[in-house]
């Protein structure tokens, strides 16, 4: 249940992000610092998402067929690959490993 | 007719149905994360902003809080704030239409109406993309849910590592030049030394602090990684690595816009 509270907050928040956007005056616009805090964590964030889902276990580090799927995402990516064919082989990376063992 | 002869309605049109597809992992992800079918659809259609959603899941399913989860997907939904604040310089909505701006304003709308350079094309290509998304990426979202419940295991489909690849396809448009790379490695580094130190989620939000301070302290262009994660204009060409004002995104966009067609992502 808690879980659904925080998740109409986000929810909520998101949408406030976005209107502020319109409503504040156009001079923020001319502020770019905010701007390069804004882009610069959306980098940064992504970078540990993608971090902690292939290598973080709880609060444990562990390398497994996760690790395979990272591999295989980036070289479907440097390719150009299109996004859900880049997806699908994260997944089949991953899966292929464990049958064949690596956990 | 007309409309569809408009160059942005078909950039529009065409980047829906690349990004409503996507909805699919979204969807099947969500529920393998341990969200219910509602609450995956209420991200998609209340949060609607792809890399706030997945990071929303993505912590949840590493046994993060709801209080890390809706932090990360909140820091991440701050440049949606900086898409609203251009698009309304450009296209003016009045009255209503501004709260439905609002919902539609993400990476993929922003980067169609900005890569146009005749304000009515910015105008149709912001609401072909964003309503078309909207609509598309709802559709697909529940389609995923409800094939991802049936999967059981979600291990045995190597899902985790679907999630490692989504968020590895989101970030890498974005690493353009040396700059957001470092970025990305020091953050990456300073996640992987948070994990074992703090509750789960919380090393997210480590590096959302490294990655501001750097925004913060640091001379350089100011729309670093707010390129959005879509290139809908084909035509690419050479990206300086010079410091660029705040309107860099949007005069590039501009030249981006002559060579309209299809989509890349």
């Amino acid at each position: 249940m808690s879980l659904w509270i925080w998740l109409l907050i986000a929810c909520a928040l998101a949408y406030a992000w976005k209107l502020m956007g319109y409503f504040v005056p156009a001079k923020l616009l001319e502020n770019p610092r905010m701007s390069r805090v804004a882009g610069t964590m959306t980098i940064g964030l992504l970078a540990s998402l993608t971090l902690v889902n292939a290598v973080a276990s709880g609060q444990s580090l562990a390398t497994d067929a996760r690790l395979g799927a990272l591999a295989a995402a980036a070289i479907a990516l440097a390719v150009r690959a299109p996004f859900l064919l880049v997806v699908v082989l994260g997944a089949g990376t991953a899966a292929v490993l464990r049958m064949l063992g690596w956990n | 007719m007309k409309l569809l002869s408009s160059p942005a309605v078909r950039v529009g049109l065409s980047i829906s149905v690349a990004t409503g597809l996507y909805g699919v992992s979204f969807g099947a992800l969500s529920v393998t994360s341990g969200l219910d079918f509602w609450q995956t659809m209420a991200l998609s259609l209340l949060l609607f902003s792809g890399g706030s959603q997945f990071a929303f899941i993505g912590v949840v399913g590493g046994g993060g809080s709801g209080v890390a989860a809706m932090s990360a997907a909140t820091l991440l939904g701050m440049r949606n704030g900086i898409y609203g604040m251009q698009l309304n310089a450009l296209l003016h909505p009045t009255g209503w239409r501004k709260y439905v701006a609002a919902q539609v304003t993400i990476d993929e709308s922003t980067a169609t109406s900005t890569g146009q350079t005749d304000p009515a094309e910015q105008r149709r290509g912001f609401w072909a993309a964003g309503l078309g998304i909207y609509v598309l990426w709802n559709l697909f979202t529940a389609v995923g849910a409800l094939a991802g419940s049936g999967l059981g295991d979600p291990k045995q489909w190597g899902l985790d590592g679907a999630a490692v690849a989504a968020f590895l396809a989101l970030l890498w448009p974005r690493l353009k030049g040396r700059e957001p790379i470092a970025i990305a490695v020091v953050c990456a580094v300073a996640t992987v030394v948070a994990v074992p130190f703090v509750p789960a989620g919380v090393p997210i939000l480590v590096a959302a602090v490294v990655a501001a301070l750097i925004g913060w302290y640091s001379h350089g262009r100011s729309d670093e990684g707010l390129e959005p994660d879509v290139e809908p204009y084909r035509e690419h060409h050479h990206r300086g690595a010079d410091h660029r004002h705040a309107e860099g995104q949007q005069a590039d966009g501009r030249q981006r816009g002559k060579g309209v067609s299809g989509v890349d992502t």
